[in-house]
């Protein structure tokens, strides 16, 4: 299993698609670890740099609504992992991305609106860090001298990846 | 209680169900291409597992960058095609013989109505308007169907939509389905499937059936579907005539896959043939939709007709139509990527080559290669262009470039004015 849990990247803006997280004309790479320098280069928001620290030190990722839309390339969740974030915690994801995300032993969480609303208001300016317990489903964010722990749901299916380490051993032992 | 088409497929294809809620399929077709593919090739043979389930029913094309365009590319194509003659596969489209793979699979005939397919594209949903369950999936899905002939997935609920009447005059399937996905967002749809049904359905060709499923990823849907009919059953009867006593026989073995009168739907959406317009979009989402009426001042750089969405035979006709004796506006580039080698052929056999080479229209191989801005086509910083395509995020055609989404129609109109155009006053 992955480990989960670390410095806090923020990107509060909805529909954030697999073409921000990491551009077609990258997809002619063959490696996952060729796709590192490019991780969200397209993304434009207030604030955030592709190159910067934030992102750098970044072990997980948050965001809102329906992230990883657009284009199956699994490369989305690639780009994540080769950076060692292991994590996107966000109100919902595009479907194919999610699975991206659990068959490569990842972790794409969901949390409700409100406790979003919560983590973005309690911590985004500040250098907020995440600890996730995936066999506890709890997740803790600290940031501005506060500390608070939310639960999540993760369908059975999803934890057994991520515990095998991914879809293709899972599916090899099974099928 | 009945059941719909999807879930007809799933109860018909179950292998497992590890948990609640997870169904593992038996996938009746894997299809592949030169972008997603060689990952799951490479990490297979560092597996020691450098095999496939079944090579008969992997079909391969390298489409999305053809021919190679540098030595990247190149890799990416000899990784695929090594492997498919090392493992057999039988149908694989190389240079020469290939096209945009959700236009080149369907004219071959190899998505069948009741099959399980899937493919290493998000757009692998066109091939529901067969009557198929068809779902785009990353790499480690794929690679894992090839090995095994299996793919996981929460069982999907269905929205029905609803579309009866007559289209207007300068209205099509690409109308219906970007007016639809405006109506119900870009995430209106995640782990559903969109069932298109209704008179303006029925009366549809394959084409623009394909064009509606094509989009139904651009809200989310998991698959687009359509009942299979006497239409389905034409367009693959060449391949199937062995198989039929009839195209009645035919007919009466598919509609067992069409979904029950008492099938149950999480939701049914009503549209109204006759109210719709021509429509295309703005900003950088798919839901963002207008009609064209509304912004015929923007101007454009660029037309592009193509991709497999709208690049097929009938996309073609109509903006041939409407660009027959006339010229691109001054300033605008037109491309024209004719999405097959057959349509290519076809196009220039009815002399629509022709007229789009007359207009001043650059035709070019069939490829994916513009549409997500990796060759033949790409838009400089602050360019815009008018696409016949299914995604306008910001930078999709190239980094800082625009894109307008809409029909050939449209697409044909905005190309003469160098502004976007409503295509009624053409027709």
């Amino acid at each position: 299993m992955k480990t989960f849990g670390g410095p806090v990247l923020f990107l509060d803006r909805a529909d954030i698609n697999t073409d921000e997280i990491i551009p077609a004309k990258y997809l002619t790479e063959i490696t996952k670890q060729d796709l590192k320098p490019y991780i969200l280069e397209d993304l434009k928001l207030e604030g955030f740099d592709p190159k910067g620290t934030k992102t750098k030190n970044a072990r997980v990722v948050v965001s809102r609504a329906n992230f990883g839309c657009g284009s199956s390339r699994e490369h989305a969740p690639w780009v994540f992992e080769v950076n060692d974030i292991t994590a996107v915690v966000a109100e919902s994801f595009a479907r194919i991305f999610r699975q991206n995300m659990f068959n490569c032993g990842m972790a794409a969480i969901e949390l409700p609106k409100a406790d979003l609303d919560q983590i973005f208001s309690h911590a985004a300016d500040a250098d907020a860090c995440m600890t996730i317990d995936i066999e506890a489903q709890t997740l803790t964010v600290s940031g501005n001298g506060k500390q608070k722990t939310f639960s999540f749901e993760l369908s059975p299916f999803d934890k057994a990846l991520v515990m095998a380490g991914g879809w293709v051993d899972y599916a090899d032992t099974k099928y | 209680m009945g059941k719909t088409t999807a879930e007809k497929i799933f109860a018909a294809h179950l292998v497992d169900e590890p948990f609640s809620g997870t169904k593992v399929l038996r996938l009746d077709v894997v299809l592949c291409h030169e972008i997603t593919t060689p990952i799951a090739i490479d990490d297979l043979i560092l597996r020691g597992k450098d095999r496939v389930f079944d090579p008969t029913r992997i079909k391969a094309v390298i489409d999305h960058v053809t021919p190679s365009k540098d030595s990247k590319t190149a890799t990416q194509a000899k990784i695929l095609r090594d492997w498919a003659r090392r493992q057999g596969i039988k149908d694989f489209f190389d240079v020469g013989a290939n096209g945009v793979c959700h236009a080149l699979f369907p004219e071959k005939g190899f998505i069948r109505p009741g099959n399980t397919v899937i493919m290493g594209d998000s757009h692998t949903c066109t091939h529901g308007a067969f009557g198929a369950f068809a779902a785009g999936v990353g790499t480690t899905d794929l690679e894992v169907g090839i090995l095994k002939g299996v793919c996981a997935f929460r069982e999907p609920r269905t929205i029905r939509v609803n579309v009866n009447g007559s289209l207007p005059k300068g209205v099509y399937a690409k109308d219906v389905i970007l007016t639809l996905i405006g109506t119900i967002g870009v995430n209106g749809a995640t782990d559903r499937v969109l069932e298109f049904r209704g008179s303006t359905i029925d009366a549809m060709t394959m084409e623009s059936r394909m064009t509606l499923c094509n989009m139904a990823i651009e809200a989310g849907g998991t698959s687009g579907i359509c009942m299979p009919d006497m239409t389905t059953v034409e367009h693959l009867w060449p391949f199937i005539q062995g198989e039929f006593a009839s195209k009645e026989a035919a007919l009466s073995e598919y509609q067992k896959w069409c979904s029950d009168t008492d099938a149950v739907y999480e939701q049914t959406i009503e549209i109204d043939a006759a109210s719709l317009v021509p429509v295309a979009t703005f900003n950088f989402k798919p839901d963002q939709v207008k009609a064209v009426t509304e912004f015929t001042d923007n101007k454009v750089d660029q037309v592009y007709l193509g991709s497999c969405t709208n690049g097929r035979l009938e996309d073609l006709r109509i903006a041939a139509q409407i660009l027959k004796g006339r010229k691109l506006a001054e300033h605008v580039r037109g491309i024209l990527s004719p999405a097959t080698p057959k349509i290519y052929r076809e196009a220039m056999k009815e002399g629509l080559i022709d007229i789009f080479l007359d207009a001043g229209f650059c035709v070019t191989n069939s490829t994916c290669g513009a549409c997500l801005g990796m060759s033949n086509g790409v838009l400089a910083e602050g360019e815009v262009c008018a696409s016949t395509t299914n995604r306008n995020f910001n930078g999709r055609m190239g980094k800082g470039g625009m894109v307008h989404l809409m029909s050939p129609a449209t697409a044909a109109a905005t190309a003469i004015e160098g502004k976007i155009a409503d295509p009624r006053k053409y027709l």
